[in-house]
């Protein structure tokens, strides 16, 4: 762990750096804000990933989130509603199907929860007459506190809010994972029965991280939701799923900043790749994973605070 | 409920033909995930893409001896034999490359190199056979149908998939057990599957195992994608969508386990057969239904042994 | 792990990093459109990867061919022309992102929106937002220019509602005698919808036609072989189906093998892309559409030589007869010519800005290899219907169908300012009679 300083500081800069990318490059700011609403996903899945726990199936609460956001705007077009409902709604469809997946572990774990959204996928396309199927439902922009913006000041709103809530988010789980809760989540990974020995329920430590990360989930969705002001239900297959996971490892696991630098560099790879090689952006992200994991397993945060490490010799890494 | 059976009994009888055949393939292509999950503990993702890899390069090698005026029966030879080349050559490719660096590394890491792969694989599939939907009917054709009676009416079925595709599963299914309790290698990875350390204390060389069965089980999937071929038409994407019914098989069957990827072949094939004829709304979601349903009940699966090591 | 691969990852991340804030993050120029650009952008949204690539990279293909021969022949206004291609696969969030990038960064002046309709239905509302030109240029949804006004946005080819109910006619005004139907349609919007527009339809035209089976397997689905089983045993008199691409393949190999094509009358209105990897698997005698009138066998073509020139020099390059996502890159591109022209002259040969060049598009007929489509005031756009039946000539390697009759647009599409479900509703048999008669041979 790095200093407490350090990561604080690199999280004002990184904070400092989004906007000013935004305001450099104004189409950014849209990429910059589903990446800090995926951010926000995936430090739910940084959660799990603490007991060693991985979900190929955690897409289900960001399409839960961005859902609930589409159904809901009509009628209550209001951000500062609709975020808080749709952190609500994943959450209790993150207890349901937490109650049932925390008795599972690794693999079995893994795949339940992929099972499941797959069944969530599956009944987004044929609900039809509720959520239209495969062509989504279209979001039209909500207040903001009350403050109907229009065009660029809209855009430019989401991608404030979506930084304060990353900002926030990221203070939570690092005040979560230092807490007893938190160390206990090592323990599921280390060594589950001692927890249990020490009168510990694994069952209940792992429950409320799986909540926690399925509201994070939504929130991160609604954010997706309210941006991208269109919802698929692709948002809940299993390859995003797979992509969230990709965006932790690649932001490297260690750290709540990891996500955020994860979920930038993988939008940005992304683009980057579709924009010079449109038939072959899937295979560039799969080689930079392929590398990332074989060379830098650390993520990015790894190379990160391995680089300011290296640079202040005596100072604990 | 008499009344009603009575009714729909030769329908389910029909189901139950359908079932048979597409359990076949599905079990083709679970067999080996399930496989390799035994032996390496990774679950690869892009077992799909060996799976449309072997069903590409199957038709591409039918049409291609077709087109130079072979015989007939050499089809089903190349079926078998663009598998073996996916396989012996996709195989150790990516097991020597990238899977032996990942070896004892957290799971998430395996899976994501798996999935990784499978980025990759998407790719350079569509880079070698295009966009254009690839078939080889000839397989299929050379066998003609049959007709099977309903009532006073016939249903004509192809002998293909009455026949040989159910007849491969059994044969494939019969000869992975014989050779996992009848030859050394297979023993030797028995021994691997249910307790590695000891193997390799007792001087088995786990790498040799691993590389072994990593290659099988790409040969499996390219042959499930080979016998898929005659029926099914190539496209992009077709991995996506197999590789997450063979996790739903894989997991309801407990992992590691052939026969029961067996049973849970049988039991989604059929489940997703009879959905047609009863609720084809809920056809997509039988298999996961059926899983989460299993897991429930046997949380290790049906087949599954409770892990005990983890203390 | 040794420090040197730490270094060089490091170093290529940077060269990454790098790579991207030089290309990318700067603002490109000409975002003012009011002088002449060097350079015309064209912004065009396609499937490059997954199963709709089947469509999205021939139409692709097409869009590279012809604006080669565009810039050939001097460009649009002495302008050269540059495509820059987005792959619709990754979803509507990726598309949304690139669809700025293009207009905010790269400048583009006209955009070229997408064959999935979700991504259609996520593209308009920002045409309107940045006031910037979109073509839908092959999406069907009904809904697109339904659900409200897009001053923006406009479809240079027909839609769900004129390529359902032209099949629906054919096979009222040539075997108007069946009683039994079934319907086996792709799991999403488009088999839904089309199937809604369809049984709204003949429930009018023809009541009391009793519908046997509903299938809707998955999109992307393998094996169809409980489907075809339960459509034998059920032996409708005619199946429906909007199948399209490798599903359509698998269908129509699994049925025809099985002589379910002997039992009951298909109706394809997606057939024509299938045709050619069909060959002579497809058989003879179902009704085949298009999602438009360019067949290859086109009966009365406005422009033969333009038809054969473009059929031939993409046959030359490609090796493969265009299929009907070609046509409809045609047509987008063709209309944008076409409005360029029009806002060019209307300006005294000035280059025109956004609102001018949306302007040229109000209205705008423009020609195509087989006719000439215009484009209403809701801005969609009016493109004839051909629907015939299968069958095999000396010409062709594949299906092509004869007995064709030609569908006037106006005739199968909802009128301005009306949705589609509601309209086939107030559809009167009497509508069978103004159908022209199918062209012999």
């Amino acid at each position: 762990m790095m200093r407490r300083g350090a990561e604080a500081s690199i999280a004002l800069l990184g904070a400092a750096g989004v906007l000013a990318a935004a305001w450099a490059a104004p189409w950014l700011k849209f990429v910059l804000t589903i990446a800090l609403a995926k951010g926000i996903a995936v430090l739910g899945i940084l959660l799990l990933l603490r007991a060693g726990q991985v979900t190929f199936g955690h897409a289900v609460y960001l399409a839960a989130g961005a859902y609930t956001v589409a159904f809901l705007a009509p009628s209550a077009g209001e951000a500062f509603l609709l975020l808080p409902v749709a952190a609500l709604v994943s959450g209790l469809l993150g207890l349901v199907v937490g109650l049932f997946v925390v008795r599972y572990r690794d693999i079995f774990f893994g795949m339940l929860n992929l099972a499941i959204s797959m069944v969530f996928y599956s009944l987004l396309e044929k609900l039809y007459s509720l959520t239209r199927g495969t062509d989504g439902i279209r979001v039209e922009p909500p207040r903001i506190a009350g403050f109907s913006l229009a065009l660029e000041d809209y855009v430019w709103a989401m991608l404030i809010l979506a930084l304060v809530l990353a900002v926030g988010f990221g203070v939570l789980v690092r005040a979560y994972l230092a807490s007893p809760m938190g160390q206990a989540l090592a323990g599921i990974k280390t060594r589950e029965t001692r927890l249990e020995f020490m009168g510990v329920s694994a069952r209940r430590v792992l429950l409320a991280a799986y909540v926690l990360s399925a509201l994070m989930g939504g929130v991160g969705g609604a954010i997706v939701g309210m941006t991208t002001r269109h919802v698929t239900p692709l948002l809940a297959y299993w390859t995003s799923s797979g992509e969230l996971v990709f965006i932790a490892i690649l932001g490297g696991a260690g750290a709540a900043l990891g996500p955020f630098l994860g979920a930038v560099g993988y939008e940005l790879v992304r683009v980057y790749a579709a924009a010079s090689f449109a038939e072959a952006w899937q295979a560039i992200l799969g080689a930079v994973l392929l590398l990332v994991i074989l060379f830098a397993p650390g993520g990015l945060w790894g190379m990160i605070s391995g680089l300011l490490g290296r640079g202040r010799p005596g100072r604990p890494a | 409920m008499a009344e009603w059976l009575g009714q729909n009994t030769l329908l389910l009888g029909l189901a139950l033909l359908d079932g048979l055949a597409y359990a076949a393939l599905v079990f083709m292509v679970a067999v080996g995930l399930n496989l390799v999950f035994g032996v390496l503990r990774i679950i690869n993702i892009a077992h799909g893409s060996l799976f449309a890899i072997g069903g590409y390069a199957a038709a591409s090698l039918g049409l291609f001896l077709a087109a130079h005026g072979l015989p007939g029966w050499i089809q089903y030879v190349a079926l078998v034999l663009a598998a073996a080349l996916v396989g012996g050559i996709l195989g150790p490719v990516i097991e020597r490359l990238v899977l032996r660096r990942i070896y004892g590394h957290e799971q998430v890491l395996q899976l994501l190199v798996t999935f990784a792969l499978f980025m990759i694989l998407e790719d350079v599939q569509k880079l070698v056979w295009g966009v254009q939907p690839v078939t080889n009917d000839a397989p299929l054709r050379l066998l003609g149908t049959v007709d099977v009676p309903f009532g006073e009416d016939v249903i004509p079925f192809t002998a293909y998939q009455l026949f040989v595709l159910p007849g491969v599963a059994l044969a494939t299914l019969g000869g992975l057990a014989w050779f996992l309790r009848r030859t050394l290698t297979g023993r030797i990875i028995v021994a691997v599957t249910t307790d590695r350390e000891a193997a390799t204390a007792m001087g088995i060389d786990a790498r040799r195992v691993f590389l072994l069965t990593f290659t099988f089980g790409a040969g499996l999937a390219a042959l499930g994608g080979a016998l898929a071929s005659p029926t099914t038409t190539l496209v992009p994407g077709i991995g996506a969508s197999t590789i997450v019914l063979s996790f739903a098989v894989v997991a309801t069957a407990g992992l590691g386990q052939i026969e029961g990827a067996a049973i849970s072949s049988l039991l989604i094939g059929i489940g997703r057969s009879a959905a047609v004829y009863l609720a084809p709304e809920f056809e997509v979601v039988v298999p996961y239904l059926i899983m989460v349903a299993v897991l429930l009940v046997r949380p290790q699966g049906l087949f599954g042994v409770v892990e005990t090591r983890r203390v | 792990m040794s420090s040197t691969q730490h270094a060089l990852t490091r170093r290529g991340a940077l060269a990454l990093a790098g790579a991207v804030s030089g290309s990318l993050l700067w603002p490109g120029s000409g975002r003012a459109q009011a002088q002449k650009p060097a350079e015309l952008k064209v912004g065009i949204t396609t499937f490059l990867s997954g199963t709709s690539s089947v469509f999205g990279v021939p139409a692709r293909q097409t869009a590279e061919m012809l604006f080669e021969e565009i810039n050939q022949a001097g460009g649009i206004g002495g302008v050269p022309v540059r495509a820059l291609f987005v792959d619709e696969a990754p979803g509507t969030e990726h598309v949304v992102a690139e669809y700025r990038r293009l207009v905010q960064n790269e400048g583009v002046s006209i955009i070229f929106a997408s064959i999935s309709s979700g991504s259609c239905l996520a593209c308009t509302p920002l045409s309107d937002e940045l006031r910037k030109t979109t073509l839908l240029w092959d999406c069907g949804t009904q809904r697109a220019l339904e659900e409200g006004r897009h001053p923006y946005a406009f479809r240079t080819q027909g839609y769900a509602t004129p390529e359902v109910l032209a099949p629906l006619l054919y096979l009222l005004k040539t075997k108007p005698d069946f009683r039994t139907l079934a319907v086996i349609n792709q799991d999403y919007a488009w088999g839904r919808d089309s199937w809604e527009i369809w049984k709204s339809a003949m429930d009018v035209l023809k009541p009391g036609v009793r519908v046997v089976a509903e299938l809707f397997p998955r999109l992307g689905a393998t094996d169809y072989s409980t489907e075809v089983t339960r459509l034998l045993a059920a032996r409708p008199d005619v199946i429906f189906s909007t199948h399209w691409g490798g599903d359509l393949v698998t269908l129509v190999r699994q049925a025809a093998e099985r002589r379910l094509f002997d039992r009951s009358t298909f109706v394809l209105p997606v057939a024509e892309a299938s045709m050619q990897i069909l060959g002579r698997t497809m058989p003879a005698g179902h009704i085949i559409g298009t999602r438009g009138d360019h067949w290859n066998n086109h009966p009365r073509p406005k422009d033969p030589a333009r038809l054969a020139r473009f059929v031939d020099s993409y046959r030359r390059r490609f090796n493969e007869y265009p299929i009907y996502p070609c046509h409809h890159m045609y047509q987008a591109i063709s209309a944008m010519q076409a409005a360029y022209n029009k806002a060019i002259a209307a300006k005294g040969g000035g280059w025109p800005n956004d609102q001018e060049l949306a302007a040229a598009f109000r209205g705008l007929e423009f020609p195509t290899p087989t006719s000439t489509i215009t484009l209403r005031e809701d801005g969609q756009g009016l493109e004839d219907q051909i629907v015939g039946v299968s069958t095999f000539t000396d010409r062709y390697p594949f299906a092509v169908p004869k007995d064709m009759i030609i569908f006037p647009a106006a005739m199968v599409s909802a009128p301005v300012g009306q949705k589609s479900v509601d309209w086939v509703k107030t559809l009167k048999p009497e509508l069978l009679a103004q159908v022209p008669a199918p062209i012999a041979g």
